[in-house]
């Protein structure tokens, strides 16, 4: 059995005894911003692209999402499932103006079309202005489980968590993924091998939009509410912060940065302004000496321990 | 529908653009001369105009330094912190990717953002314009407080890029976006230039601060929120071009209070989709001369 399904074993083994010592909701805030990093870290990690406004997909799926399951009575696999879907269609619009870029311009043009989606979201009815969308109901998963205590739907945001984990490791490792990793590194190259960058950008846009969105609407239906803070812009750097901390381009980084961001958030959260402060000072000592990240640091360190 | 319009209506709007305007370009001007020299994105500018703002407040409420004094030492004060911020964090970042620069703006933003507030509260605080009275133009009431600044960031921006379009400096800052090497072989200090030039654009931002503060209340989120739209008015204009800067930001704040005038609702978003449009037609920004 190879080192990565060890541990990934042995983290399931965790997560599913977890809610019996530790408060459910928070496990489920960090399994939504596991997905969400995931989600950043094909773009960042992956294919090298810095989208500087990802909380457009997260928040406008979970408002999607929230509104269907609000409207319409749907169930929350099917409305997590409709809110992927409506950010990936957002990813591919967003795509179509912005893939011609990379590098700043690329990061400029997202940061500027999410601040537009965040206010077309505050002008239209369906998403109740200021106040957020409330109330959001839980009813059945497919009909049958009872999802109304939050003990209960943990485990069926668990086993979402896990598919979507599980999803983006096989893109990851897919010729298509490895194409993602050849552009980032070098992608003129890959364009005089008779590939068009453009295309497979948009593609990793659109899939990561998509996995984004299931977190954005999961996140939905944990708090049973959407509100502009999840379309906002401290939003679309939280991620950063927790992608780049944890180890970009790994697999079990956005896992650990995560974790550890909303932990941090829920301790000060009675401090005032310090939560922010807090992910300020730790983003810049990551920028300045930790730019592999905790788990990335931890690869090359066991890597240097075997070579010797 | 036009007759429904009064005249005091469209030009109080018409000025209060002309006001946002100077600010927007102003502020993405700094943008523009970091960027052209650096390639960095200053996610901090913001902030440092926050700064500036906040600089002034204080020196008058504890030192009694009234605005004209303020006027010059707060952009000194925030361009000094600026230079620290540039020798600690930027230069060691400077051979990597430009985007962990830009990342690295934000995060100071965020800190200093956050411990102003932590100290201030988040309510803005009141600061009294130093000219008072105004002229009647019989469709409508110009204070001279709004005359000022519209005059003094007109001649601000002009001067600034009659310096780097004409300049000998502004020579050797264009040389040394192309190539630093050779402009350093011709016995120039271009690490200590990228410095005093980041000083100079965060002093600018500070200045705009300054000049903000008796019209805006000085809070600490003033500058984020500004930021929004002066980000547009980068993409819009080019980013990295200093006249298409200041260009966009007039003619935004424009748009933007005519947009006001003729349909409120969408006031708020008017950069943004002009921004979509200039994209898709002119994905390097509208006075850029780089090709597509």
């Amino acid at each position: 059995m190879s080192k990565t399904s060890v541990i990934a074993i042995a983290l399931l083994a965790v997560a599913l005894v977890a809610p019996l010592f530790v408060y459910p909701v928070t496990l489920m805030t960090i399994l939504c911003f596991i997905v969400f990093a995931c989600s950043f870290n094909l773009l960042l990690g992956y294919t090298g692209l810095l989208c500087f406004g990802h909380a457009m997909f997260f928040g406008s799926a979970a408002y999607v999402a929230g509104w269907l399951m609000k409207t319409y009575g749907l169930t929350p696999e099917m409305g997590i499932l409709a809110g992927g879907l409506f950010s990936a269609a957002l990813g591919l619009l967003v795509g179509i103006i912005a893939v011609r870029k990379s590098g700043i311009t690329f990061a400029m043009i997202t940061f500027a079309i999410a601040q537009f989606v965040y206010f077309i979201l505050l002008r239209s009815p369906f998403t109740g202005g200021e106040d957020g969308l409330q109330k959001i109901p839980r009813e059945p998963v497919l009909g049958l489980i009872d999802v109304t205590r939050n003990f209960n739907y943990y485990y069926v945001v668990l086993a979402i968590t896990v598919l979507a984990v599980f999803f983006f490791y096989r893109i990851v490792h897919s010729p298509f993924g490895e194409i993602l990793k050849a552009i980032r590194d070098n992608d003129a190259r890959v364009e005089s091998l008779g590939m068009k960058p453009e295309r497979y950008k948009l593609m990793a846009l659109v899939l990561s939009a998509g996995l984004a969105g299931v977190a954005g609407a999961m996140k939905a239906s944990v708090f049973q509410f959407a509100t502009l803070t999840d379309v906002s812009f401290p939003i679309s750097t939280e991620v950063i912060i927790m992608t780049l901390l944890g180890g970009l381009g790994t697999l079990f980084g956005p896992m650990v940065g995560a974790g550890f961001i909303i932990y941090l958030n829920e301790y000060l959260a009675s401090f005032g302004e310090w939560a922010l402060i807090s992910q300020g000072i730790i983003l810049l000592l990551v920028i300045l000496f930790l730019r592999r990240g905790i788990v990335g640091e931890f690869n090359a360190w066991m890597k240097r321990r075997q070579a010797s | 529908m036009f007759d429904m319009i009064s005249p005091q209506l469209l030009f109080g709007q018409l000025l209060i653009g002309l006001i946002n305007g100077s600010f927007y370009a102003m502020l993405s001007m700094g943008l523009a001369i970091i960027f052209g020299l650096m390639n960095v994105v200053n996610f901090a500018h913001g902030v440092q105009y926050m700064l500036g703002a906040f600089c002034a407040w204080l020196l008058l409420n504890y030192l009694g330094v009234p605005y004209w004094g303020a006027l010059i030492i707060a952009p000194l004060a925030v361009g000094a912190f600026g230079m620290l911020m540039e020798r600690l964090v930027l230069r060691p970042l400077q051979h990597l990717d430009h985007l962990y620069a830009l990342l690295a703006t934000y995060a100071i933003a965020l800190i200093v953002e956050g411990l102003v507030r932590q100290e201030y509260g988040s309510t803005g605080l009141p600061y009294a314009a130093p000219i008072s009275g105004g002229m009647n133009l019989g469709f409508m009431f110009l204070p001279y407080y709004r005359l000022w600044v519209v005059v003094f960031s007109i001649v601000t921006c002009a001067g600034t890029w009659l310096l780097i379009e004409y300049s000998k400096l502004g020579a050797y800052l264009r040389a040394a976006n192309e190539n630093p090497n050779i402009v350093e072989s011709f016995g120039i200090n271009v690490p200590r230039m990228i410095t005093l030039t980041y000083g100079l654009g965060v002093g600018l931002a500070a200045l705009s601060g300054v000049l903000a503060a008796p019209i805006y209340q000085v809070s600490p989120s003033m500058g984020s929120g500004l930021m929004i739209t002066v980000f547009a008015v980068v993409v819009i204009g080019g980013i990295g071009s200093i006249s298409g800067a200041i260009v966009t930001g007039y003619i935004l704040g424009l748009a933007e209070a005519i947009t006001k005038v003729f349909y409120p609702e969408a006031a708020t978003t008017v950069a943004f989709v002009v921004m979509i449009v200039v994209l898709l037609l002119k994905p390097n920004g509208i006075f850029s001369s780089e090709k597509a």
